[in-house]
């Protein structure tokens, strides 16, 4: 029975239909070590076929969420649902979850063949299906010819595939990957990148992965829930999480920022004034609403930013900051300039479009950085 | 970064130490093959001591009941060390965990004349005959803090994901343990029994202490041959043993070695 | 999905907690009947008084004294035992000469052991399992055998002797046979595998880079082995020093083969004290002194162990 087509990425997003029925919730879950919280009150829906991440620096709680679900540890309080059941109490081998090693776990007394059969092995299949499901996932993950290979005498690619393929083979409605990626090399990675999100696009079925990595859960997920000490700091999906980080942490954790810090000198609507260290801000369209006087950040993107010679005329309505070029970071692509402006230091980021710059700006020559209002974001917590 | 001189120094302190271990044993190895009855007088080539032990039934009565033992301790042996070093490094919290760690490497250091009489004296106030059976637990207790060693330290760098991943696949706590993590320490289970069963063949001193009339084991027999004084008979038999235990060990070695480079 | 995982694949949590008690309490029974009960069945021996009987002591305590016929018997234990060992010069000197054999015995075997143990943790990767091979070989031998071999060696008409009589290097035959200095030649050459392969294990675990790095920061070579080396291996050094001295001090076999007659080495009198005299009381309290002389060593045996095991993780 082939899965029915998943609409296109644009479309798909059971999180705001209220009438879809989340795969897996996470309801008040916390976990403690000894006198450690390593998951706090945390509450989380996850839906069927997205492609979830679980982002954030280590020890921020998100390898012991997904351990929860596979089974390895025991919520201190709260409740695991799966399809709606309480997975309490349920040891890890009968959760019809699977989940992939960040070490990938290959067992090295057994062959290749032997690692993926291992697990339908252990559902009792007849041996047919056992062999035409292994062929099937050997096909899928392009390694036919090292069957009888083991372990050790493949590379880091390799064994990341015998490992996704001993995963799904069992054909879990839940895939979950510990740091699937980790191991192996950029560019390697970038590609294993797209082929997941294929595999996982074509097979209909629900992964959650687990990573430190930005990039890696802003090209691949759905939806991004970034951790930070055992919290969930924000859930959306990436270019919410890029365009409107919800605190200060999420948008320090997720690419470059500049942040200053203020206090609300105007308030007009959804339009905040700002007083900072480096003039009055004004932010366009406040997500939060804030008092007169209230302790705010605003913060804004390096490549929102434009910057000129302290000479060069800025069209209307935008914020002016004037400084100093601190130094250069030439990236090819584009190039980061470090700008002093009374005590901080900022970021402007320019895509190098044309081939060469005709008179480059220098460091310690004077300058203007401008950001449009719209820009600007304004970070309560 | 080695310099020759101290490439020189490595291969003289090699040279030395292995012909300090070794010629004693090759020296005893030749003069079994003697024959004159002097032991170190050569009289010309002879298997004539091989022919003579073979016909004392004593001696053979020995080697079979010491081979019986070794085995039987060694399986016990492999047994409990291997529960010992599972408890050791999988629960690093329990009840008398101190105690427990003690009673497991204690024996590999205590003297043996003080294990012997103590489980003498057990068995004598439990009231227990004497025999192959109380020389067997006698060595299975001697011998399981060794196999517990080389469990552990094969336990120690045992990557427990693997467990997890079996146990994600769907396998139970049972099969986890004999299809993931059995074979993979089997190596070190393996190198445990035999260094019980060697150990076991080896020991005089507990084997005096608890065995009874009738269960006599090899190196009795002999300690009481050399005490009356050296023989040929003894290299004979020893040579024997060195070339059952050579073959032995070279054999596991190739086994481990196999199933090592599988790994 | 949820048909999946239904009720009656639920292991009740009690499995685990069954698995546990099982791994722990079979190895910890087995030790403690037969490894700590028979301690204080010794020290409990220590106390009573040689007879003529079967068993060869008294009292006996039997089921059917109860407790007021156990109490009784318990009031003719003495410390008698104990006197006589310690006002006898013969077990006081036994005890002395035990110690520094094993003192000696296990300075001479990490002076000779550790060069052998340096050079093959330094010799190329795939040598190596062949020479900890070579060097466990003996030790797979019979103890009895290779102890017995140098019998043949050093007695005065032995191999040894008549070597150097050969080359002339000795006038008359060396009275080896039968001293103390025969038997150090059997212990260090029965404990050497116990002190090379820990030594071994420290050295090989050891990053070559720290002398590398030592040397560029300016160290000789002969100082870089006494600054960085000796100290990274001081854990070999400390598990093969009481691998050997323990054992040694109670060493039976080599001193009865090797030694003389004026040799007395504690384990071989609390042999004779049981087999010869039969004098089970007299020999449980040189265990039980042998013990409380140990008990130090063992521990600190033990907590290195056990702490090794751990670094290992």
């Amino acid at each position: 029975m082939e899965p029915p087509e998943r609409p296109s990425r644009g479309a798909f997003a059971p999180w705001d239909e209220p009438a879809a029925r989340p795969l897996v919730v996470f309801e008040g879950v916390t976990k403690r070590f000894g006198a450690e919280t390593a998951v706090s009150d945390l509450t989380l829906a996850i839906y069927e076929r997205e492609f979830f991440a679980l982002l954030g620096p280590s020890g921020c709680g998100k390898s012991t969420l997904m351990r929860m679900l596979a089974g390895f540890e025991t919520p201190s309080a709260g409740r695991v649902l799966l399809a709606g059941q309480d997975l309490a109490g349920m040891p890890p081998h009968v959760r019809p979850v699977n989940m992939m090693f960040q070490s990938y776990a290959l067992f090295p007394h057994m062959s290749v063949e032997k690692n993926i059969a291992f697990g339908l092995e252990m559902d009792g299949r007849p041996r047919d299906e056992v062999g035409a499901r292994v062929a099937e996932a050997l096909r899928m993950v392009k390694l036919e010819g090292l069957a009888g290979r083991r372990p050790h005498q493949l590379s880091g690619g390799q064994r990341q595939r015998v490992a996704l393929a001993r995963a799904l083979v069992k054909r879990p409605k839940l895939l979950l990957l510990d740091e699937p990626l980790g191991a192996l090399d950029r560019k390697l990675r970038e590609e294993t990148q797209f082929e997941l999100m294929a595999l996982q696009e074509r097979l209909g079925l629900t992964f959650i992965i687990v990573t430190h990595d930005q990039d890696e859960a802003m090209t691949m997920a759905t939806r991004i829930a970034v951790m930070d000490k055992g919290r969930i700091a924000q859930v959306g999906t990436p270019p919410v999480i890029y365009e409107a980080p919800a605190t200060r942490h999420v948008a320090g954790f997720i690419g470059e920022i500049n942040l200053v810090e203020g206090t609300v000198s105007g308030c007009d609507g959804r339009r905040v004034t700002v007083a900072t260290a480096v003039g009055d801000l004004t932010v366009a369209d406040a997500a939060d609403s804030v008092a007169v006087g209230q302790a705010v950040a605003v913060a804004w993107r390096p490549e929102k930013t434009r910057i000129v010679r302290a000479g060069e005329a800025i069209s209307n309505g935008r914020a002016v900051i004037s400084g100093t070029v601190h130094d250069i970071g030439y990236l090819g692509g584009r190039t980061t300039y470090h700008v002093d402006v009374t005590g901080l230091r900022l970021k402007a980021a320019v895509a190098n479009a044309a081939r060469s710059v005709e008179r480059p700006l220098g460091t310690g020559e004077a300058v203007k950085l401008a950001v449009a209002p719209d820009a600007l974001l304004l970070l309560v917590r | 970064m080695t310099s020759p001189r101290s490439r020189l120094l490595d291969a003289t302190a090699l040279t030395l130490g292995f012909a300090f271990l070794y010629l004693p044993i090759v020296i005893l190895v030749i003069f079994s093959f003697n024959a004159s009855q002097l032991v170190t007088v050569w009289g010309g080539f002879s298997t004539r001591w091989y022919a003579s032990i073979w016909q004392n039934r004593q001696l053979m009565d020995a080697a079979w009941m010491t081979a019986q033992v070794a085995a039987a301790s060694a399986a016990f042996a492999t047994v409990v060390g291997t529960l010992a070093a599972l408890a050791l490094t999988r629960y690093a919290r329990f009840r008398g965990r101190t105690l427990f760690s003690g009673l497991v490497y204690a024996p590999i250091v205590m003297p043996e004349v003080i294990t012997g009489l103590s489980l003498l004296l057990l068995f004598v106030s439990l009231g227990i005959d004497r025999g192959f059976w109380t020389v067997t637990v006698a060595h299975a207790t001697f011998t399981c803090g060794f196999v517990a060693v080389v469990v552990q330290s094969r336990l120690v760098t045992f990557d427990r994901s693997l467990e997890e991943a079996a146990a994600d696949l769907g396998a139970t706590p049972a099969q986890v343990f004999f299809r993931i993590t059995l074979p993979i320490i089997a190596p070190a289970v393996v190198a445990g029994f035999l260094l019980a069963f060697t150990l076991s063949l080896d020991d005089l001193v507990l084997a005096s202490f608890t065995t009874g009339p009738g269960s006599t084991t090899l190196p009795m027999r002999i300690y009481s041959q050399v005490r009356l004084g050296v023989t040929p008979e003894i290299n004979a038999i020893s040579t024997l043993m060195i070339a059952a235990v050579t073959v032995l060990v070279i054999a596991a070695s190739l086994a481990t070695k196999r199933s090592a480079s599988a790994h | 999905m949820a048909g999946e995982c239904s009720d009656r694949l639920r292991v009740p949590p009690m499995s685990e907690r069954a698995t546990r008690r099982t791994i722990i309490l079979v190895p910890y029974l087995w030790l403690a009947l037969f490894f700590l009960v028979p301690f204080a069945i010794v020290a409990k021996m220590s106390l009573s008084q040689v007879a003529t009987a079967i068993p060869p002591y008294v009292p006996t305590f039997g089921l059917a004294d109860g407790p007021t016929g156990w109490l009784a018997k318990a009031r003719e234990f003495s410390l008698d035992n104990y006197g006589v060992i310690v006002g006898d010069r013969l077990y006081v000197d036994a005890f002395l000469a035990s110690l520094r054999i094993a003192a000696i015995g296990t300075a001479i075997l990490l002076v000779i052991g550790y060069p052998i143990a340096h050079a093959m943790a330094r010799a190329p990767e795939r040598w190596r399992p062949i020479l900890v091979m070579a060097v466990i070989l003996p030790f797979w031998t019979s103890f009895l055998i290779r102890v017995y071999a140098w019998i043949g060696i050093l007695k005065p008409e032995g191999l040894l002797n008549e070597l150097l009589l050969g080359l002339g290097l000795i006038g008359a035959p060396l009275a080896i046979a039968n001293t103390e200095t025969a038997v150090l030649i059997g212990v260090v050459y029965s404990y050497l595998p116990f002190m090379v392969l820990p030594l071994y294990a420290a050295l090989e675990r050891m990053d070559r880079t720290l002398l590398e790095a030592a040397q560029d920061l300016g160290c000789p070579p002969w100082k870089a082995f006494w600054r960085i080396t000796v100290p990274l291996s001081l854990p070999g050094i400390v598990a093969g020093s009481f691998l050997c001295f323990i054992p040694i001090t109670g060493e039976v076999v080599i001193p009865d083969l090797l030694g003389g007659s004026d040799t007395l080495m504690i384990g071989k009198t609390l042999w004779t004290e049981f087999f010869s005299n039969r004098d089970w009381p007299v020999a449980s309290a040189v265990a039980v002194l042998l013990l409380v002389i140990l008990v130090g060593p063992i521990m600190v045996y033990q907590r290195q162990q056990a702490r090794q095991m751990e670094a290992g993780r």
